[in-house]
């Protein structure tokens, strides 16, 4: 990934005839999160280690291979195409992020947390007990380079392309800080991967 | 005779503005190792100190960043407002998601008051977060 592939738009380059997304949050998507959420809830409150286990290891590993995917991947692709393109490309995928990524990782750390406590994994005694707060710290890193860098610039990319005429620098800078921040998750990733399987194996 | 400048036209991604998104971020990384730190404990009872330390340093950046926000004047408030509301409304559900698990698993007393409390400036601070980001670059 180069400054040069990424490289920010000029104003005057601002695509105008690029579709404006409709809605910030795809509304069809939402009965689909409110039923994970009901089943996280459930699984929680009856202690259900199939279902604990199913939302931590699906939702880690969509979790995971999103974030790698869209930093090591995508992002030096999208870095390549034309502006018109690239804001094409944002109108249609980031509304799946707004939706996509905080249910996944809501439902990944919560079903995770309580299943550290059912399998015994935070008492000070397991020899995991280590492990699970290295992989917190991590989390939490990840937690504050997502919640601080990658969301806003997802949510503030959509409300640029729905102006008249969208302002292609502020696309271009806003674009460039969500791939180099999901580059960073992914990276961030492998070594919550490392903890994970060593965790599983002991 | 000397021809003067027109002055240069004002964008709302040229304004300048206060570090709002970088001091609430601080907030959120102080109540996110505090966090932690108490989670690391659970379900034994874990000692306040440090979790208390980091609530009051976070909840006073949190508080230099409403008070930043509050002394900004060219913004997209409209904006801002919309994505707050709704943003808002998803991390109360996410943070409240939280403190269920804790309150599930036994918290109670004391160190649950500290958790909602570091949930409470998670979920301030996050739309807030959001919300500025999106108006710094939307008309007022």
């Amino acid at each position: 990934m180069t400054d040069q592939a990424l490289e920010a738009p000029r104003v005057s380059d601002a695509p105008e005839a690029v579709p404006r997304p409709t809605q910030i949050v795809p509304l069809k998507g939402l009965p689909i999160v409110a039923v994970l959420v009901a089943f996280l809830i459930l699984s929680i409150s009856q202690n259900w280690i199939w279902g604990l286990t199913f939302f931590h290891v699906a939702g880690g590993a969509v979790w995971t291979v999103v974030d790698l995917f869209v930093g090591l991947v995508l992002g030096p692709i999208i870095g390549r195409l034309s502006i018109e393109a690239r804001a094409e490309f944002s109108a249609r995928f980031m509304p799946k992020m707004v939706l996509l990524m905080p249910t996944v990782v809501l439902l990944t750390l919560a079903a995770g947390f309580q299943l550290a406590i059912q399998l015994g994994n935070l008492s000070p005694s397991s020899p995991n007990h280590t492990l699970l707060i290295a992989s917190f710290a991590i989390v939490g890193v990840m937690a504050a380079i997502a919640l601080g860098v990658l969301e806003p610039a997802n949510i503030a990319v959509l409300f640029e392309l729905r102006k008249p005429q969208p302002n292609g620098e502020v696309i271009g800078k806003l674009m460039r800080r969500f791939v180099y921040a999901a580059g960073i998750l992914g990276a961030m990733q492998i070594a919550t991967l490392v903890i994970m399987t060593r965790v599983a194996s002991q | 005779m000397t021809a003067q400048a027109p002055p240069a036209e004002t964008t709302p991604a040229s304004r300048v503005l206060p570090p709002v998104v970088e001091v609430t971020v601080g907030a959120i990384a102080l109540a996110i190792v505090g966090g932690i730190y108490m989670a690391g404990y659970f379900p034994r009872r874990p000692p306040l100190g440090v979790p208390i330390g980091l609530l009051v340093v976070g909840a006073a950046l949190l508080g230099v960043g409403f008070g930043m926000l509050s002394r900004v004047e060219d913004f997209g408030w409209r904006t801002f407002r919309l994505v707050g509301k709704w943003t808002l409304a998803a991390y109360v559900l996410q943070a409240g998601m939280i403190g269920y698990a804790f309150v599930h698993n036994g918290a109670s007393g004391a160190p649950l008051v500290v958790i909602i409390l570091l949930l409470v400036i998670f979920a301030v601070g996050v739309p807030l977060i959001i919300s500025f980001t999106v108006g710094r670059y939307q008309a007022e």
